[in-house]
């Protein structure tokens, strides 16, 4: 049957549109009961439901409640196509987490297309809004749902929010509740209470406080486009978090000060905003001073005198564009009686204000890492009110710290979907004959992989053969894994969220499923792999003559680490092909690196430890530096000369989508600093071009008396902190390529497809440009890849703190009962404090110079002397230049739950009232 | 933005591979020598055919001697799309449109019996919702019949679009809008022989045949229908009325 629908739309230009579409009814449409997922008997009791029930829960509720529609106790739902729909236009996190329960099959959410089925479909009524439409198509799908249960002495429960549709409902003769009620009357599962959101009404007032109304959406883009408001993403400050800006848009970026629970009205970090410049006369100055002792090092503390000064620009907030709420990991706050029910949480996130929750397990909740969500910020209350979405585990333990890391950094580590396994082949997978017929066949080759110990999902592997005339052939193979991760399927959009594997000190957070990553794709030496390997034929003195890529299939003949197959190559008796392999490449590395070190690339260092950890408490015992050998870096030599090998080759044949690697070059302000300490030990660096500034370092390698030796590699390490971030992007939007660290004029990432989405692109692109492939549309649609890229870039961002703090979270483990005296140096020299780096520990941190650990000061203004040009400070009497050796005193401090941290303390040299 | 959904429907309730609901009438104005009337959803279109006759003054340069020459003019109504548009008839897209018609019925008549003369194909389009170009050859090949001009077969056509690897056949103006590539073809569904296809949009090379499969299976449903097709029943009213035309 055909119905048509009649839409009136106004057009961007004021017009309005009469649009007709087609809406045809059909009888055919599954309504799960049959066969279906809803053929089965619900469990879930509830004493306000005298039956077995299905749920049927509208629009609001999806919106408000999914943390209770996500606990494994609720099962058996009825998701209408109306209620979906409507979701998908009001927030499309809430409709993908909303789409992820309906593809899991254990939850047994049933999504029926009401509105299309001939029983359930209702033309609009004359003069009905959108809402009330949808709300009668929610209780016309209920009531069918009730007639059709009604044979095996079943329901289905409404559930809303909306107390009028409630009362419709029931006066229609439908079983409804309200999500509380429904919730309240549970059999068996108490703490599903905690993950209600409130609705606005039930919360009390405040009458201490009372924020300015926001202003209503339409005004709020009025005042933008007019110019009378400012629009921003709010980023508070950390040391403060009645204190934040904003950074309007359009060309000159300026900023925008915000002070004041009153002025930032009920805005939260990331939140975009609305901001109303305040006169003149009301501008003010960052707060400078700092009390708190856990503050970073490089915010300076501000004279006083400053604060007379006119001011920066000032404003406050009059309205919210967009909400960027998500949940936030914290510790619930332990005064008041653990027997109440309301409770002060405080996010882990010193930039998030603490929110109010209601819980009746606050007893067992105390000492916890717990999750909370922000629902609402009403006008008289003086924190926003959330609700309790789950426990992660005791504060301080090495598990739940590991899962507030992670959540934090946003990294998505939950176990992989049923619809991605179910994109897996089977584990006992093997090669299809097919495929030997369109790859080469290379497993005759002397093919191995080197790699650190412990790995398990190696990518890369390596061979080196003497073609006899003068010329040898290289080959860098890496793991095919487009060809298990096929484009548009679930586990490729999987990929594509995650971007990266993420390393922890003690887990790895994988991109691809573990079948894929340590086995299928993984190119072990235990059998016949897929590669994608690049060719080269190369003179002894490491000139390519031609280059070729290939599909392939190989097999290694043995997999190395770094250490064995140094020793291999040292090894004079061995003779073996692989052996003599090794050092065919080793020697050709030597070459390039040598090439590429004239070219202008640097060699920059940063500290890195490796964890020892105790093989069944998992808690650090011990650490060592990483240790650098031939082998680590003829490796990357290669993996570096394969990946610029494609860069040329995708760039060639997609010069307007190629997916590449940037790096930009600093701008000459960024090595001020650096430059300056440098000078007042008296070497004199040249950081003009990255060739400029590998010379001038390679230099300070020369001893210089009065210096120790140790200094190079410091002023690497200050070095690295200059330099931009490396990002992807797409060569079709941007004209500048180079990568400024490898000095190479083009450059991407190819070789570790297994951990990098992004080389997953690289490999599409480059099995296309050799006809190995297929492409499609998304692969060479330059905006759909530049957003991506955008992902990648902030996901690769994100793991990389991920990182820092999984090393940081293990350092204090491992100093968690020890007080150590270590040397170190000093890297930077502050106003009142000096930044110390203490090599052995990988470890850096801030030694005052003016107060104690619990902030009172010690040392008056008058005995402390700073002077910036020399990079020096002199308390009582006592010199401190950067790059001095110092002894501190490591110790673990736990005084404050939340935020635990490492302190040093001066030993050497001896200052009154300072060192210890 | 998704064309179908995860429970395997499209925007309007159709399935992938259904088309619209087709209806059509013959015989419409009695001054035409055969005439045609044809629903494709809500793309609506009138076939008018002249002929054969001799070839207008106008035309002379285009007659052939051994065969009938044909002449086709495609005009859209003001009224046909959502925002009022004034379309010249020589627009480009007209052109264009008359030019493929006439490409496609040179083929499928046997324009060879009637030599020297003139055939002309007329059409209108009063309501567009996709798929244009199949509605009007799909109205033109009924208004040769009822002209009884002879032909080689019917000649039906359809068109068809990919998203996530699934074809869609009888695209209407919401999935056109999508952005997804386009595909049309004229067949002829007894002889089996595909005598006009169109592609707009990029797709790769190993999927084109499973878009040709769609279209063809589109075009022989289409054929079961206008072989039989279900007569509007206030025909008269069709032509004339833009009441009945709109709702």
């Amino acid at each position: 049957m055909l119905k048509s629908k009649v839409i009136m739309v106004k057009t961007r230009s004021g017009k309005i549109l009469k649009i007709v579409r087609e809406h045809y009814l059909r009888d055919d449409i599954d309504n799960g009961l049959f066969g279906g997922k809803l053929d089965q008997h619900p469990e879930l009791q509830n004493d306000l439901v005298s039956s077995e029930h299905f749920l049927i829960p509208d629009t609001n509720v999806v919106l408000h409640q999914m943390d209770v529609l996500e606990h494994s106790c609720i099962m058996n739902v009825i998701m209408l196509q109306t209620v979906l729909h409507e979701v998908k236009h009001r927030s499309s996190p809430v409709y993908k987490r909303i789409k992820s329960l309906c593809a899991n099959p254990d939850k047994k959410f049933f999504v029926f297309t009401n509105e299309h089925c001939i029983d359930t479909y209702s033309a609009r009524v004359k003069g009905e809004s959108t809402n009330d439409m949808n709300d009668r198509l929610i209780r016309i799908a209920a009531k069918y749902y009730d007639k059709c249960l009604k044979d095996r002495n079943q329901t289905a429960v409404l559930v809303t929010n909306d107390r009028a549709n409630c009362a419709l409902a029931k006066k229609e003769g439908l079983d409804a509740l309200t999500i509380e009620q429904y919730v309240k009357n549970i059999v068996g599962y108490p703490e599903l209470l905690d993950k209600l959101a409130k609705a606005d009404e039930a919360i009390e007032v405040d009458k201490s406080i009372s924020y300015p109304e926001h202003l209503k959406l339409s005004q709020v883009q009025a005042g933008v486009k007019s110019g009378k408001f400012f629009q921003g993403k709010l980023g508070i400050s950390r040391e403060n978090y009645l204190e934040g800006k904003i950074i309007t848009h359009g060309e000159d970026g300026k900023e925008i000060l915000i002070q004041g629970r009153l002025n930032l009205n009920r805005a939260v970090h990331e939140d975009v905003v609305a901001v109303e410049m305040l006169p003149e006369d009301q501008w003010s100055n960052p707060s400078g001073v700092i009390l708190d002792v856990t503050v970073q090092p490089g915010a300076e503390i501000t004279d006083s005198e400053k604060k007379k000064s006119s001011g920066v620009p000032t404003g406050k907030v009059v309205g919210i564009i967009k909400r960027s709420w998500r949940p936030y990991c914290g510790i619930l706050e332990s005064f008041g009686s653990p027997e109440m029910t309301r409770h002060l949480f405080t996010p882990a996130e010193k930039r998030i204000p603490r929110i109010r929750i209601e819980t009746r397990q606050a007893k067992t909740l105390i000492g916890q890492r717990i999750v909370v969500a922000i629902d609402s910020w009403p006008r008289f209350s003086k924190y926003p009110q959330g609700h309790f979405v789950k426990a992660l585990g005791s504060v301080g333990d090495k598990d739940t710290e590991n899962e507030v890391l992670l959540l934090e950094h946003d990294v998505a580590h939950e176990p992989f979907s049923q619809a991605v396994l179910n994109c897996l082949p089977p584990s006992d997978w093997s090669i299809p004959k097919e495929e030997f017929a369109v790859r080469e066949d290379f497993r005759d080759l002397p093919i191995c992989s080197v790699d650190p110990p412990g790995c398990t999902d190696i990518d890369d592997c390596l061979h080196h053969k003497d073609l006899g005339d003068g010329t040898v052939e290289v080959g860098v193979h890496i793991a095919d894994v487009t060809h298990f991760i096929r484009p548009g399927t679930p586990i490729d959009n999987e990929a594509a969220t995650r971007g990266t594997s993420v390393y922890l000190c003690d887990k790895r957070i994988d991109m691809v499923p573990e079948l894929l990553s340590s086995n299928l794709c993984s190119l072990r030496d235990d059998g016949d792999r897929l590669a994608f390997s690049c060719i080269w034929i190369m003179k002894p003195n490491a000139e390519i003559v031609s280059t070729r890529f290939c599909k392939s299939v190989i097999r290694s003949k043995s997999s190395m680490t770094y250490a064995q197959a140094q020793m291999q190559i040292d090894d004079k008796t061995a003779k073996d092909p692989v052996t003599m392999g090794l050092r065919g490449l080793n020697k050709l590395a030597k070459i390039l690196k040598h090439d590429r070190i004239e070219k202008g690339a640097l060699s920059l260092s940063s500290p890195e430890v490796r964890f020892h950890v105790d093989s069944e408490t998992h808690d650090p015992i011990d650490l060592q530096n990483k240790e650098l050998r031939d082998t680590n870096s003829m490796v990357e030599e290669f993996m570096l000369l394969a990946n610029c090998s494609v860069a040329k080759k995708i760039q060639q044949e997609f010069p307007e989508c190629a997916v590449l690697r940037r790096h930009p070059e600093p701008p000459q302000s960024n090595f001020d600093v650096f430059l300056n300490a440098a000078k007042s030990r008296g070497l004199e660096l040249n950081a003009a071009t990255s060739r400029d500034l590998a010379v001038s370092l390679d230099r300070t390698e020369e001893p210089k008396e009065g210096i120790h030796s140790y200094i190079s590699t410091l002023l690497r390490i200050l070095a690295t902190r200059c330099m931009m971030q490396a990002v992807y992007f797409c060569s079709g939007l941007e004209s500048d390529f180079r990568h400024y660290g490898l000095a190479a004029p083009i450059y991407t990432h190819f070789t570790s497809p297994i951990r990098r989405y992004s080389d997953i692109m690289v490999h599409r692109l480059l099995a296309a440009s050799i006809g190995a492939d297929k492409t499609f549309s998304e692969l060479l649609n330059k905006t759909e890849i530049q957003n991506v890229c955008k992902n990648l870039n902030f996901r690769h961002r994100m793991a990389q703190y991920a990182q820092r703090a999984s090393v940081g979270l293990h350092t204090q483990l491992f100093f968690r009962s020890k007080v150590v005296h270590e040397s170190g140096y000093v890297i930077f020299v502050r106003k009142n404090a000096v930044q110390v780096l203490i090599p052995k520990y990988g470890l850096e941190g801030t030694v005052f110079m003016d107060r104690d650990f619990e902030g009172n000061t010690t040392v008056n203004a008058d005995d402390l002397k700073y002077i910036e040009d020399k990079c020096e400070i002199t308390v009582r009497g006592v010199k401190l230049c950067v790059f001095d050796e110092v002894t501190v005193q490591i110790s673990h401090d736990a005084t404050n739950v939340q935020h635990q941290r490492i302190n040093l303390k001066l030993v050497h040299p001896k200052i009154n009232g300072i060192s210890i | 933005f998704e064309l179908i959904s995860d429970e395997g429907y499209r925007f309007d309730g159709r399935k992938p591979s259904e088309l619209r609901r087709v209806r059509c009438n013959m015989g419409v104005f009695t001054q035409a020598d055969g005439s045609a009337y044809i629903e494709q959803g809500n793309t609506k279109v009138l076939a008018a055919i002249y002929g054969p006759h001799e070839a207008s003054n106008n035309m002379r340069s285009r007659v052939c001697l051994d065969k009938c020459f044909i002449n086709c003019e495609f005009s859209q109504a003001m009224f046909s799309s959502a925002e009022r548009k004034k379309r010249s008839r020589g627009d480009r897209k007209g052109k264009d449109m008359s030019a493929h018609i006439k490409q496609t019925f040179e083929a499928a008549v046997r324009t060879q019996l009637y030599p020297r003369s003139q055939i002309d194909i007329y059409l209108q389009v009063l309501h567009s919702d996709g798929s244009l170009y199949c509605a009007c050859v799909n109205a033109a090949t009924l208004a040769l019949i009822d002209a009884g001009i002879a032909m080689k077969d019917y000649v039906c056509a359809c068109s068809a679009s990919l998203t996530k690897e699934t074809s869609l056949i009888d695209i209407n103006h919401v999935e056109e809008l999508a952005g997804c590539a386009e595909f049309s073809a004229a067949i002829m569904p007894k002889l089996d022989q595909i005598i006009y296809s169109e592609l707009n949009g990029r797709i790769h090379q190993d999927e084109l045949g499973q878009l040709v499969d769609a279209v063809t299976n589109g075009c022989k449903d289409i054929f079961a229908v206008i072989d039989r097709f279900e007569v509007i029943t206030d025909n008269t009213e069709i032509a004339v009325s833009p009441r009945s035309l709109h709702s």
